[in-house]
């Protein structure tokens, strides 16, 4: 019953891209990161659902789109524990788990107010140090910036 | 090297560093050598740091190159509103290698990226200071005959201190056993001691060092600034503890070492200066060496 329940949250797609366990105050980034809000294709969203891992979770459907890794690989600052479910003709045809990757580039602002990237119009560029408890290391001031500090742009 | 930017004392390995220190010895050989003539060194000084300028000015000056720059913003069109990148794009077309200081860091790798001659970062901030750590390492070997395991005395402000961070990861090289000695508001972060435990590192931290001091083969003094502390009672009680006089050092080793990166202010009493222990002010020439080398290097002029 609780099952059929979620599942009325957010309506099924054809084809697509469903991507789960989101932390709900990060929903609005990964949009954001993925450029949701730029395409054409159909989205659906439902936020602050139950969730025994994150407490509160967010949940995104895009219809008719299937990321490259690297694309996806980009919401891992936002949303570490993200579960993908490509799907087709309304089957989860495969699933996947989104990896962060060694290096990021314009996602997050650099902790150190004193940083070039915050003073002038040059582009955050950061070397992941620690992939578990993420942790990035600014490539111009060199000072990390870890996952509680992190502030998406 | 040949060509580089040198932006962080992370940019050369091991074998790298090296080869600079034996380059340097060969100028404190032989100082002034012609090898730059026809060649034009920019020093683009942002902020002011008479000092650093100088140090730099007269290296250039031995080798027989051309300076041209200026020695703090307001004599620059950053003043104008010209941006780092226009004035290190235009600056390029004028130059063979350009030295540059400013206030925000990560500013020098950012030039780095957009000059067409290779840049020497002589201090972003609060971040790197390269040069200095090479003299830094110039200036500990030439008094030990070694780098190898020794015993490093690292005193003052070790949360602000850019010359600390950089000497201690370079030092890293080569199996230091680090003593920490500052006043708690000012103790060495974390992250420096997370890269000493992954490098298996010694160190231990202190908040005086009067009782250890005989352990000491060099004694790196830094300044402890005021306006680093949030209460100013703090700093009244901590300021004295960090002074180094000359009665302290009776019963260190005969071949300890006083290291500071200058400008120092009451930090070592001025009773040490005639100590055969005291070398700040050798290191400071050590510096004019150092970076000949470097610029030599570089350039690929070393021969």
């Amino acid at each position: 019953m609780a099952k059929d329940v979620k599942k009325l949250k957010v309506s099924a797609i054809r084809n697509g891209t469903v991507i789960d366990h989101i932390p709900a105050a990060n929903l609005f980034s990964v949009i954001n990161i993925l450029g949701l809000d730029h395409i054409d294709n159909q989205i659906t969203f439902g936020t602050n659902l139950e969730s025994g891992k994150l407490g509160s979770k967010a949940i995104v459907k895009i219809s008719d789109k299937f990321f490259v890794d690297e694309e996806i690989n980009r919401i891992a600052l936002a949303a570490p524990q993200a579960k993908l479910n490509i799907i087709r003709n309304y089957k989860v045809e495969e699933k996947k788990e989104v990896i962060v990757p060694d290096g990021f580039s314009g996602i997050v602002k650099c902790v150190n107010p004193k940083c070039i990237t915050n003073n002038d119009d040059v582009k955050q560029k950061f070397r992941v140090i620690s992939k578990k408890e993420v942790s990035l290391k600014c490539h111009y001031c060199e000072k990390i910036t870890d996952q509680e500090h992190m502030v998406f742009i | 090297m040949k060509n580089r930017s040198l932006i962080s004392i992370n940019d050369y390995s091991k074998e790298e560093i090296l080869q600079v220190l034996d380059l340097a010895g060969d100028f404190e050989q032989n100082p002034s050598r012609d090898i730059l003539n026809g060649k034009v060194i920019a020093t683009l000084f942002f902020e002011p740091s008479t000092r650093t300028r100088l140090s730099f000015e007269s290296a250039v000056n031995r080798l027989g190159g051309k300076i041209i720059g200026f020695s703090d913003s307001s004599s620059s069109s950053a003043t104008k509103g010209e941006t780092l990148k226009d004035t290190i794009k235009t600056v390029s077309n004028y130059s063979d290698l350009i030295v540059m200081r400013h206030p925000i860091e990560g500013s020098a790798r950012y030039a780095s990226e957009v000059s067409t001659v290779p840049i020497v970062n002589a201090g972003d901030g609060a971040n790197q200071h390269p040069t200095q750590t090479l003299l830094d390492l110039y200036s500990i070997r030439k008094t030990q005959g070694k780098l190898e395991n020794l015993n490093l005395f690292i005193v003052g402000d070790l949360k602000y201190g850019r010359t600390v961070h950089s000497l201690l990861m370079a030092m890293a090289h080569f199996n230091a056993t680090f003593y920490f000695i500052s006043p708690k508001e000012l103790k060495i972060p974390t992250e420096y001691k997370m890269y000493l435990d992954q490098h298996n590192l010694k160190y231990s931290e202190h908040s005086d060092f009067k009782d250890i001091i005989g352990e000491a083969d060099i004694i790196y003094m830094t300044r402890v600034q005021k306006e680093r502390f949030s209460d100013p009672i703090d700093y009244e009680k901590t300021k004295n503890a960090y002074v180094l006089k000359n009665s302290m050092l009776e019963n260190s080793r005969s071949n300890m070492k006083v290291l500071h990166p200058l400008p120092r202010v009451n930090e070592i009493s001025t009773d040490v200066d005639d100590s055969e222990k005291a070398y700040y002010f050798t290191q400071a020439l050590n510096g004019v060496y150092t970076r000949q080398a470097i610029i030599s290097l570089i350039l690929g002029l070393d021969n």
